[in-house]
């Protein structure tokens, strides 16, 4: 499958900001299943792109836009050709053997509550730790609802719980804090979705977990829809929690408030030669 | 636990040891009211300097000074030597270690150090997997405390890789010792101290990243007048004739960190950070921390500037990792360590765990991420209901905690209400790593307990400070 990713983050200041300086995890890599035809990312504001490898493989994007200025605009567009890989993840940049991924963060530490949740699950079924994985999963996308209000980024696996409702974010800091707890390294996957059974377009970006299993590898989980990741599916980074596959971490000297408005359209793409240039179209 | 090895009179307590010799015809020759009223002086010289400290979790008084006991404490220069070569062997064994966890992690492979005491360690830091660092230094200053229990025997008793401080004491108490006792330097020969910040200096500006391109630029960054250490900070970047900064007079633009001054944006290359990881840079990591410097990791991923300590040191203070020490010093330079590790009882193994849980009553207990001597066990001096309260805390994050027998550490001749007394003492010295190697100031920071029987000798817990002599010859 084809998809294009256009997506449009707008910061306006009450104050003209001095500087700004963002760190942006935002351009995909290439792996089985996944294969990145073209990617950009333009600032309105002129200054230098420098690009690294982050500790976990990811490619990441630091920036210094000096001010003063009312508005900056940060775009990605680019197109990704997927594959169906039954929600295994192979050929992907490794930096650290799967044991790190046991480790705890503030986000996902397991309380009292998503151990007992996570034990119960287990006790259910059995040894099997893929088995033990989609218990899991299923029970998650069953009793955790989606809802933007009471969550916001900096709410912990454990808050989430508690309220049993929040955005993808939320849900897999859950699914990653049981799966921890239970010995399975997991680890949080920051990317897009793409819609094709409703009208609407996907308008965020997405999130899930992959989980490590012996033999298999590294599986994912899109606990907001109760699956393993599918076609629609695209990887963007990896971290132990969203602090560390976050798409945009930034800082700024003045600038008073923020405004932000995000502008996402992740549509699937059709391509036709005309006059030997590819062009793309959205199809609802 | 035995009778005390005392520095002065040996472990029976008759002959005075050689170094000793002429600070005991001293002390015999000396009026009591005459120590007392330089002793009275050199708490007036402490509080005119403004030489304080906070203590954490104390509500009144938010700065206190240090007690200050005018009583030297002395080694000869053949004990030091032997120390030295011991602590070299050791800081060496460090950096070796903290290169390779963070880049081929050898010692994992080859099973010297669990897997999970690395990768689950809050002070391993990802985000340094794979970064190298000028000359392979990461840890260019160490405090190691020493503790002594018999003339031959020095133990290391923790490594302080991450952020070591009481530097600033050890300056100050020597050069108040000058000033108030010239005629008891005059009778000894004592190794000199007071070029630790040269040392230091030369070491920072050694370790610059290897495009800088003339002389670099050394700044010290402090959290600020908040932290307990705020005025070693001061001190130290006055006495090293460099900038002290906070986090907001630094950028960073293009991958290069530099300095606001009223002359423009200047570059800086090396910084002697007193701020800890977590704090050092609010998109990499605590993104709630207003003392860091925003993108300062991508400009030390980028190589343009060294910080010194090195991000992630920190997982050699942890005391489990602790106790694989004398296994780490074998595995990277072949050699048996020249200090000894305090035996250590890692509760995250079941055997161990059992045992400490049946001989609370006689050991210390300490938290593998603690320092300054809170949330410790002191089993001995203890009452029952510590104990039982300890019991429940160990049992439900074993992990969290290590065991150590209860050391009899060495004790020094202090001065006490009761005239001048046995106090047990440590001894932190300052290690420093260059592009030249181990530089170590001889002397260091000897703190004392000043409560008599106490083992504790943090200054948080009511410690006190001596002048370290290291005598020439």
């Amino acid at each position: 499958m084809r998809i294009r990713i256009a997506h449009t983050t707008t910061y306006t200041y009450d104050a003209p900001p001095k500087s700004v300086t963002q760190v942006l995890r935002l351009t995909p890599r290439n792996h089985d299943g996944q294969y990145v035809l073209n990617w950009r990312i333009d600032l309105s504001r002129d200054s230098q792109l420098h690009q690294r490898e982050g500790a976990f493989g990811n490619i990441s994007h630091v920036f210094t836009a000096e001010g003063p200025f009312n508005e900056l605009t940060v775009s990605v567009e680019g197109e990704v050709d997927t594959q169906d890989t039954s929600g295994v993840i192979r050929g992907t940049v490794e930096r650290f053997p799967p044991a790190l991924y046991l480790r705890d963060t503030q986000l996902t530490e397991a309380d009292a509550a998503i151990i007992a949740f996570a034990e119960g699950i287990r006790a259910e079924a059995g040894a099997d730790r893929l088995t033990v994985l989609h218990a899991l999963l299923t029970a998650l996308n069953e009793g955790f609802a989606f809802d933007t209000e009471p969550t916001h980024v900096g709410t912990t696996a454990a808050e989430a719980f508690k309220l049993k409702r929040g955005v993808c974010q939320d849900g897999t800091h859950v699914f990653i804090a049981a799966a921890r707890h239970l010995g399975i390294p997991a680890r949080y996957v920051g990317g897009h979705y793409c819609r094709t059974d409703e009208a609407a377009p996907q308008e965020a970006g997405h999130a899930w977990a992959e989980a490590y299993i012996d033999k298999l590898g590294w599986v994912g989980f899109d606990p907001t829809h109760g699956l393993s990741p599918t076609e629609a599916h695209v990887r963007v980074a990896v971290g132990l929690d969203y602090l560390g596959a976050a798409p945009v971490r930034g800082s700024r000297v003045g600038g008073g408030n923020e405004t932000m408005s995000v502008a996402v359209k992740v549509t699937p793409a059709t391509w036709q030669a005309q006059g030997g240039s590819w062009q793309t179209q959205s199809q609802k | 636990m035995g009778l005390a090895f005392d520095e002065m009179r040996g472990h029976d307590g008759k002959a005075v040891r050689p170094a000793y010799g002429e600070l005991d015809r001293w002390l015999k020759e000396v009026p009591a009211d005459v120590l007392d009223y330089r002793r009275r002086e050199a708490e007036l010289i402490f509080r005119r300097i403004g030489i304080t400290f906070a203590v954490y979790g104390e509500a009144d008084a938010t700065e206190r000074l240090i007690p200050f006991d005018v009583i030297p404490r002395i080694m000869s220069g053949g004990e030091w030597r032997q120390l030295e070569k011991g602590l070299t062997q050791r800081v060496n064994a460090l950096n070796m270690f903290i290169k390779d966890i963070y880049s081929g992690r050898e010692v994992l492979r080859a099973g010297v150090v669990p897997e999970d005491m690395i990768f689950r360690n809050p002070a391993f830091r990802p985000e340094m997997n794979g970064q190298s660092v000028p000359h392979d230094i990461y840890v260019h200053i160490a405090g190691i405390d020493i503790i002594r229990v018999d003339a031959d025997t020095f133990y290391v008793l923790e490594d302080n890789a991450r952020t070591p401080s009481g530097v600033s004491y050890m300056l100050e108490n020597r050069e108040i010792m000058m000033r108030l006792f010239p005629e008891l330097f005059s009778r000894h020969r004592i190794a000199p101290v007071e070029n630790y910040p040269d040392e230091l200096l030369a070491s920072l500006k050694s370790v610059a990243p290897l495009s800088t391109p003339k002389e670099p630029n050394v700044v010290l960054l402090t959290p600020g007048v908040y932290n307990s250490a705020y005025y070693e900070h001061s001190f130290l970047a006055d006495k090293l004739g460099v900038e002290l900064v906070e986090g907001r007079d630094l950028f960073v633009k293009d991958e290069v960190v530099y300095m606001r001054t009223t002359q423009g944006p200047q570059r800086v290359d090396v910084i002697y950070r007193r701020v800890d990881d977590d704090f050092i840079d609010p998109l990499a990591f605590r993104p709630d921390s207003i003392l860091g410097v925003p993108g300062l990791m991508s400009a030390y991923t980028a190589g343009n500037v060294t910080l010194a300590n090195a991000v992630g040191t920190g997982i050699a203070d942890d005391k489990a990792i602790y106790s694989f020490m004398p296994e780490i010093v074998k595995f990277y330079l072949g050699e048996e360590p020249l200090l000894k590790n305090v035996p250590t009882w890692r509760c995250r193994e079941a055997e161990h765990l059992t045992y400490v849980l049946d001989h609370l009553p006689e050991l210390v207990v300490k938290e593998v991420h603690g320092s300054g001597g809170y949330g410790m066990l002191i089993g001995p001096s203890a009452s029952k209901i510590a104990i039982e309260q300890f019991r429940a805390k160990l049992k439900a994050a074993p992990d969290n905690f290590i065991a150590q027998p209860t050391l009899a550490l060495s004790t020094s001749p202090t001065c006490v209400e009761s005239g001048v007394a046995p106090r047990h003492v440590d001894l932190r010295p300052f290690v420093l790593t260059g592009r030249k190697g181990v530089r170590i100031v001889p002397g260091g920071l000897t703190r004392v307990a000043l409560k008599e029987g106490s083992l504790v000798v943090n200054s948080s817990q009511g410690g006190g400070t001596k002048d370290t002599w290291v005598l020439d010859g």
